[in-house]
């Protein structure tokens, strides 16, 4: 299934947020966007998965999503959103018992999510036992259980140390080469961009629009060998970046 | 202090020979956190207790202001013997459950209500806070008048005053509810009951509980007030009682079954919650 924006435009009150934005993301395929903070990432990110409804423009679902998927569009959250009151494995379960897919369905697929998650044995644990990294492993196990055709993903990395980061990109591309998920995958963090990303799409400070789309062609599992290539481009990237984030800066001081 | 003995890489200031004598940083967290002492209260208790009966004995209390704790035991071992304790206790227990129990039910449905809905809100919370100041116990005439002077009007009184409080917990309780869990809950297409249930309600259960708490307390209050109004037995009828006839010992065994009453119902609340929210730990 592939996920096309046309020329969506997005202002709160009369404060425009992002200006036509049109953009796919094909099957399969990871798309990062970065851009300075405040440039409208996370609204549209909303809009992508029909939280919110943009000003103009639409959001297009071309082709069929999987049929097995659940539930085509699904987030993982930057402050993970677990049910404090559920275990890891009544996390997975909330979002799959809506469903009518019967008991033994559901079981077989939380045992397998969190086998490739790797939360097996943490199964019975509750959210506030777990650290962040374990934390935001335990959303992607949820996010996989109802097997997305898109997964949107809003700085899913951010509220965690850089140590862990590292694993979970790792983590995140053993569990891409297994299923071929595709994502829009929102940061800030450059190297995420470059380690994860099919394409990269450069944002412009508020009011966001779209200033540039690097594509990366080095297949993901490839990409730690290519150092220098991958150093290029994340250089690249910042320079396009820098201005934009000083200047956006800038304006958010003379706001407050 | 010099500069290069605070890097990491100087050796430990003892065992260079003529360097400045060391000592340990003080330690200044303490206080302000609270650990369990569980022998303090019986002990208070015991000695206020004692102090009253020496003071009682040496004639410093006098009889008439206040009789001695033994007395006033006395007072309560006659109530057991006679057995009419059962029957004070019987009546009271049900007015309180039952009044306290529709209350409360009724305030979750109306707080659900008021924290989901916003015509509900809008319509409604507004006259829960004209209603909610209201003392229960400048109505009870009124109670009577409707619900008669039997049990209905001691029942509706102990409804009023625990409904209250239980809508204003309960929809502040569910305006808490983390709103980025209801948005993850949308974003996985959860149905609307479900999202109420799973999310909604388990988030707003802590505040749902403390309400409980003042509820209860506010339940017990009225519910002696209301006994004092044309009833034959209960707590409040035999406080009433004793200090109709000036039987101060009787007054004060009355009071601490009311004290008694109040232990009970937050220790219940008390199991209540580590039931039901031992995730919160
Ligand atoms: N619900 C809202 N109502 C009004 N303004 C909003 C709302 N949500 C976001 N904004 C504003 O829209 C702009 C874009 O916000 P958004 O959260 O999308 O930015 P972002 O790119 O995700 O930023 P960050 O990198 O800090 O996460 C900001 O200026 C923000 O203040
Ligand atoms: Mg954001």
């Amino acid at each position: 299934m592939e996920l096309i924006l046309e020329k969506i435009n997005h202002s709160y009150g009369d404060m425009p947020v992002l200006t036509d934005i049109s953009l796919s993301v094909g099957s399969g395929e990871i798309v990062c966007v970065v851009g300075p903070s405040g440039c409208g990432k996370s609204t549209l990110l909303r809009i992508i998965g029909g939280l919110e409804r943009p000003t103009s423009g639409e959001v297009l679902m071309s082709g069929e999503p999987p049929a097995d998927s659940l539930n085509p569009l699904t987030y993982v959250f930057q402050d993970f959103a677990l049910l404090p009151w559920r275990t890891v494995e009544g996390n997975v379960r909330l979002v799959l018992e809506d469903h009518r897919i019967g008991r033994e369905r559901v079981g077989a697929v939380v045992d397998d999510v969190l086998a490739r998650t790797k939360l097996t044995e943490f199964a019975a644990a509750y959210p506030r036992q777990l650290s962040g990294g374990m934390k935001q492993r335990v959303a992607i196990a949820r996010a996989l259980s109802v097997n997305p055709a898109v997964m949107l993903m809003d700085e899913p990395l951010s509220a965690l140390d850089s140590q862990t980061r590292d694993l979970l990109m790792d983590d995140l591309i053993e569990l891409w080469t297994q299923v071929r998920f595709s994502a829009c995958y929102i940061t800030h963090n450059l190297a995420e961009a470059v380690r994860l990303g099919h394409r990269i799409v450069v944002m412009s400070r508020r009011p966001g629009r779209i200033r540039d789309i690097v594509e990366i062609d080095i297949p993901l599992s490839e990409r730690p060998g290519f150092p220098t290539e991958t150093a290029a481009i994340q250089r690249r990237l910042w320079e396009m970046m820098r201005d934009e984030a000083r200047a956006a800066d800038r304006e958010l001081s003379d706001v407050a | 202090m010099s500069l290069d003995r605070s890097l990491p890489s100087a050796a430990p200031a003892t065992e260079k020979p003529g360097a400045a004598p060391t000592r340990p940083v003080p330690f200044r967290g303490s206080g302000f956190t609270h650990r369990p002492h569980r022998h303090v209260a019986p002990l208070v208790f015991a000695a206020l207790l004692i102090l009253w009966e020496i003071g009682s004995r040496t004639g410093f209390i006098s009889n008439i202001s206040l009789p001695a704790p033994t007395e006033a035991a006395e007072a309560m071992a006659d109530l057991f013997r006679s057995g009419m304790i059962w029957k004070h206790l019987s009546a009271s227990l049900f007015r309180l459950t039952v009044g306290w129990s529709l209350g409360t039910l009724l305030g979750i449905a109306v707080g659900l209500a008021i924290g989901l809905f916003s015509v509900a809100r809008a319509g409604l919370s507004p006259l829960v806070s004209a209603l909610f100041p209201i003392p229960k116990i400048a109505l009870l005439p009124l109670f009577i008048v409707w619900f008669g002077i039997g049990e209905g009007s001691k029942v509706a009184t102990i409804l009023f005053g625990s409904f209250f409080p239980t809508v204003i917990a309960t929809y502040g309780g569910v305006d808490n509810v983390d709103r980025s869990l209801i948005r993850m809950g949308q974003s996985f297409g959860l149905s609307w009951s479900s999202i109420v249930r799973k999310i909604i309600i388990p988030g707003a259960l802590p505040a749902i509980l403390s309400g409980f708490r003042i509820s209860a307390s506010i339940a017990i209050i009225l519910l002696v007030a209301a006994e004092m109004i044309g009833a034959e037995y209960g707590i409040g009828a035999y406080i009433l009682m004793a200090g109709a006839l000036y039987a101060i010992d009787q007054l004060i065994a009355g009071v601490a079954l009311l004290s008694l009453l109040g232990l009970a119902v937050a220790w219940l609340i008390g199991r209540a919650e580590k039931m039901l929210l031992g995730w919160r730990i």
